[in-house]
């Protein structure tokens, strides 16, 4: 997998800033990404800028996992059960899986504006003519409850209900909840459920190494008189820290699952009691097993702006009339366009489906 | 049918090139093959009265009352809001393909789609046939609000030169 730590100026950007990346084909979205985020694999793992406690959570799992297969399986397996390195090894699977789902999905980011929708939601706030800073903020109703949407200045945009612009990644990102250094990465819509997952195994995994070790150790110093293993010390420390934190986290997010609410929310108090009798969760769907399973359990979203099918060969481009016009009247011919996250991209895409996919299987967009 | 196709994406594409502005000598010929111009754009926004739930409002624009029928416009919004109504309805079968995919780790995905991808493919080709059939004879274009992250519904305003107005 080529690395790209690259994060372009702007959303119109002509210039890559590693030039060894450039390629003469049309370039993927996530080469022209504006936010703050490092892509891997042609754009299919997608983290935060600063991945440096994640590779610490890496190593921190792998060390204590590692150690305890290694010292205290063969020991367990043989004078209790093997079932016991079998629950482990499923576990440690569980948790290594939800942890990559959690770090490499894409939160749930919302697109920046268009040129063209920016123009047009600046046109509709400055309509009042008046001296008066225009407003930014709007209100709407939500099964009765007051919301109001602010307007994000870097991604011009009016936030959806729940969203919330992540300073480290620079992006709107749908029911944000946090942004999870541990993790590497955002916390929302999509991929809410794998980190809670993760933390979730993770208290049970970290339970188990512990109460194993434990019993190692009990068993062999004390039953069978044996030298402590040197490793099981380094095991029952970093189980211990662990456990105060990780089971505490795990019960926190289960209460925010049961009352649907995102640790953002929570921090603010938005639908605290204490704001007001009348203040309630608009978002709730009433009993803690719906809210549950709505979190965990709901139709997950796709990306928004999904990349276009890497192995459908990408037609000739149709040539356009100003290439033809300018090699009749003799002029140099234009470098191939590159699209862009620009106003015409998107309808750009659509329009080749409807040349290349008149007939032909489908409405796959074709990247053009 | 896909010759009109051809000349609009051609325009488009003209647009999306930012660096490239037509010169007078382009333009003339522009109009000689009668390609339309964007004039406008129209953005139709969320409704969040029901929550999160993608959901469009259906309030018609004023700047589309020359070009397309009301009741045609409002109905292609409330089946679009309806796709996605089911989309991300939650009920038996989304908890079970929820539990089905925890279980197996999420690796499931590597093999089947899920519903929310099933049904954004057959928004994608409601559209195109909209388009199709209602909207691009009226010199208009919708855009599929997963290109805009969900959070609008574009619709291109295609100068309309069939009356001779030229430039």
């Amino acid at each position: 997998c080529g690395g790209s730590g690259c994060s372009s100026p702007g959303a119109e950007a002509a210039e890559p800033c590693c030039p060894a990346q450039r390629t003469p084909s049309p370039r993927r979205k996530w080469q022209v990404f504006p936010g703050r985020n490092r892509f891997y694999c042609d754009g299919r793992i997608m983290m935060g800028r600063q991945t440096g406690v994640f590779y610490l959570t890496l190593v921190l799992i792998l060390l204590t996992c590692g150690l305890f297969f290694t010292f205290d399986c063969p020991f367990l397996a043989s004078n209790l059960t093997p079932a016991i390195p079998a629950v482990g090894g499923v576990l440690f699977i569980f948790v290594m899986g939800m942890l990559f789902r959690a770090s490499f999905s894409d939160p749930g980011v919302l697109p920046r504006a268009t040129p063209d929708e920016a123009a047009h939601l600046e046109r509709q706030m400055d309509s009042t003519g008046s001296s008066r800073p225009p407003p930014r903020t709007r209100e709407v109703q939500i099964n009765g409850q007051t919301v109001k949407l602010k307007y994000c200045f870097t991604c011009k945009i009016f936030r959806p209900p729940r969203a919330s612009h992540c300073s480290l990644c620079d992006n709107c990102v749908e029911r944000f909840d946090h942004h999870c250094p541990w993790v590497g990465n955002c916390v929302g819509r999509r991929n809410y459920r794998f980190f809670y997952l993760f933390i979730l195994s993770l208290s049970f995994l970290t339970i188990f190494i512990f109460a194993f070790v434990i019993t190692h150790v009990i068993l062999s110093c004390v039953v069978l008189v044996l030298d402590p293993v040197r490793s099981t010390v380094l095991e029952v420390l970093v189980c211990f820290f662990s456990i105060w934190s990780i089971v505490g986290l795990s019960g926190f997010h289960t209460y925010l699952i049961s009352s649907n609410q995102t640790t953002n929310e929570d921090i603010k108090g938005s639908w605290s009691n204490k704001r007001g009798k009348d203040n309630y969760n608009p978002y709730s769907y009433g009993t803690i097993l719906s809210n549950c399973c709505a979190a965990l359990c709901g139709p997950l979203p796709p990306r928004s702006v999904p990349e276009p099918p890497r192995s459908v060969p990408e037609p000739e481009p149709p040539r356009s009339v100003s290439t033809r016009t300018r090699t009749k009247l003799g002029l140099d011919p234009p470098p191939p366009p590159l699209p862009l996250l620009g106003s015409g991209s998107g309808t750009a895409q659509y329009l080749c489906v409807a040349v290349v996919g008149s007939g032909s299987a489908g409405s796959v967009p074709v990247c053009c | 049918m896909v010759q009109d196709w051809r000349k609009l994406e051609v325009v488009d594409r003209c647009v999306a090139d930012s660096y490239e502005t037509p010169t007078m000598a382009e333009t003339h010929s522009l109009q000689d093959l009668q390609q339309p111009a964007v004039s406008s754009k129209v953005f139709v926004q969320r409704d969040y009265s029901s929550g999160t739930i993608c959901k469009f409002q259906t309030k018609f624009p004023s700047e589309l009352e020359s070009r397309v029928d009301k009741q045609q416009f409002e109905e292609t919004i409330q089946t679009l809001n309806n796709l996605y109504a089911e989309a991300e309805k939650l009920g038996g079968k989304s908890y079970l393909e929820g539990c089905l995919a925890c279980l197996t780790a999420y690796t499931i995905f590597l093999c089947m789609e899920t519903h929310y991808e099933k049904v954004l493919k057959k928004i994608a080709r409601y559209i195109k046939d909209q388009n199709e059939k209602i909207y691009a004879p009226r010199g208009l274009l919708l855009t599929d609000p997963i290109e805009r992250g969900l959070r609008v519904v574009e619709i291109t305003i295609f100068e309309d030169r069939s009356i001779g107005s030229g430039r």
